[in-house]
């Protein structure tokens, strides 16, 4: 790291998206800090720093914030140049960021409540591996595994609470091979929440949105 | 090699639209348009995009790249010495590339329901929908364009939607003008002063 520069994430110890952010850093050896926010009580700072959505994760880059977890792995992929984690084809890098931007508008945190829709679009996802290259990102880790590996976890945790599995080695082997192989990487392994303490608060979160539903029919 | 561009779209989509911006804003003219059919999708728009089965599509010398905003990013750094369309500078450019996507995630549905949907549902939808005009006229302040004193990114992202301000007005019973002028403002800058709306589309 430069001396002077000041690398902050705003994050939550449960989100997908903060892993995200911490997963590209991790992947390109910046060092940062990290602030664990309060989202039942958010901090001033972070109303200052995302004052439009009110969201982490955030980005704090000498000063500066940056909101939005795919806009931040794409700010961290052109501040700091090692590693790429976009290809450098333009065409590629369209792909790169299709995919990326699926699984943002198919796989939210809400894919508890439509776990079979989930698993379909999964197979989807499947269809942008290539057989005999590992990652999305071809022989390394890049943009969309980092986007979405963090599924192979929730989904897992997910299905063991609504009795679907989503990631299916058999309906999306390339998927299960890929989300896994990014998800035993250990510098990546290392930035996982505890899977009991996700386990419990996936289970809480469910619980609430079951009784938000039914307190409104 | 002389490029090949074929756009599949259909001629009232606004997503469409910014794709057409952003190749006239880099000077290309020379492409095909196919008009698609959205109700018996061809082969061709199935094929170049299976996943959502949407326009706008491009193709590039035969590479389909989909998703709006994407394609518009595509075409700036494909066409790296036209008139450019995101900024150099890495947080500028996240910067155009969060509102680009507030107004996809926060005001097309609201917009679309105000024209769409009746009663309380309507109701909720306009107030959305005022609400995410304000934050962008906030957020365009003073600037004649998003980008500052170019057009770039978001207005391309937005501009088109402005044929649709009527729409919502009409449906949703209130006056843009009158809830954000300075939007309306923008709006008329860059539809009397980009070159790209004085062709005929």
């Amino acid at each position: 790291m430069a001396t002077g520069e000041e690398v902050k994430v705003l994050g939550y110890w449960s989100s997908p998206y903060a892993l995200r952010v911490k997963w590209a850093l991790k992947l390109k050896a910046v060092e940062f800090d990290y602030m664990e926010e309060d989202l039942t009580n958010k901090s001033a700072l972070l109303l200052q720093l995302n004052p439009v959505h009110k969201k982490i994760p955030v980005l704090l880059h000498n000063g500066k914030p940056v909101a939005e977890s795919l806009v931040i792995m794409e700010y961290v992929d052109e501040t700091w140049k090692q590693n790429p984690l976009l290809p450098q084809h333009p065409h590629q890098r369209a792909i790169a960021r299709f995919w990326a931007k699926f699984v943002d508008e198919k796989e939210g945190e809400e894919q508890e409540k439509a776990a079979k829709e989930a698993r379909e679009h999964l197979k989807t996802l499947e269809s942008g591996l290539e057989e005999g290259k590992p990652f999305f990102g071809g022989e390394s880790i890049g943009f969309v595994d980092i986007a979405a590996a963090w599924i192979g976890v929730w989904g897992e945790i997910t299905g063991e609470i609504v009795g679907i599995k989503l990631v299916d080695e058999e309906a999306m082997p390339l998927l299960t091979a890929c989300f896994q192989a990014v998800l035993q990487t250990p510098l990546l392994k290392e930035c996982l929440p505890p899977r009991a303490e996700l386990l419990e608060h996936s289970k809480r979160f469910r619980q609430k949105l079951m009784a938000a539903a039914a307190a409104s029919t | 090699m002389a490029d090949e561009l074929v756009l599949l779209n259909v001629w009232p989509s606004p997503f469409g639209m910014r794709v057409r911006i952003a190749l006239a804003e880099k000077g290309i003219h020379g492409y095909v348009t196919k008009e698609q059919d959205l109700v018996n999708k061809g082969a061709l728009l199935l094929e170049m995009n299976p996943v959502h089965k949407l326009v706008p599509v491009l193709i590039h010398n035969g590479r389909p790249v989909c998703e709006s905003l994407l394609i518009v990013q595509y075409i700036d750094e494909v066409w790296r010495n036209g008139y450019p369309l995101l900024p150099s500078d890495p947080s500028r450019r996240a910067k155009a590339r969060f509102w680009a996507d507030y107004i996809d995630k926060k005001m097309y549905g609201p917009g679309r329901q105000v024209w769409l949907a009746t009663g309380e549902a309507q109701a909720a939808a306009k107030g959305e929908l005022i609400g995410c005009l304000k934050v962008l006229e906030a957020e365009l302040g003073d600037k004649p364009y998003f980008g500052g004193d170019s057009f770039g990114f978001v207005d391309v992202a937005l501009i088109p939607f402005y044929r649709w301000f009527s729409v919502y007005e009409h449906f949703g019973n209130f006056s843009t003008v009158a809830e954000c002028p300075k939007l309306v403002s923008w709006a008329h800058r860059c539809t009397t002063e980009r070159d790209c709306f004085q062709v005929s589309s």
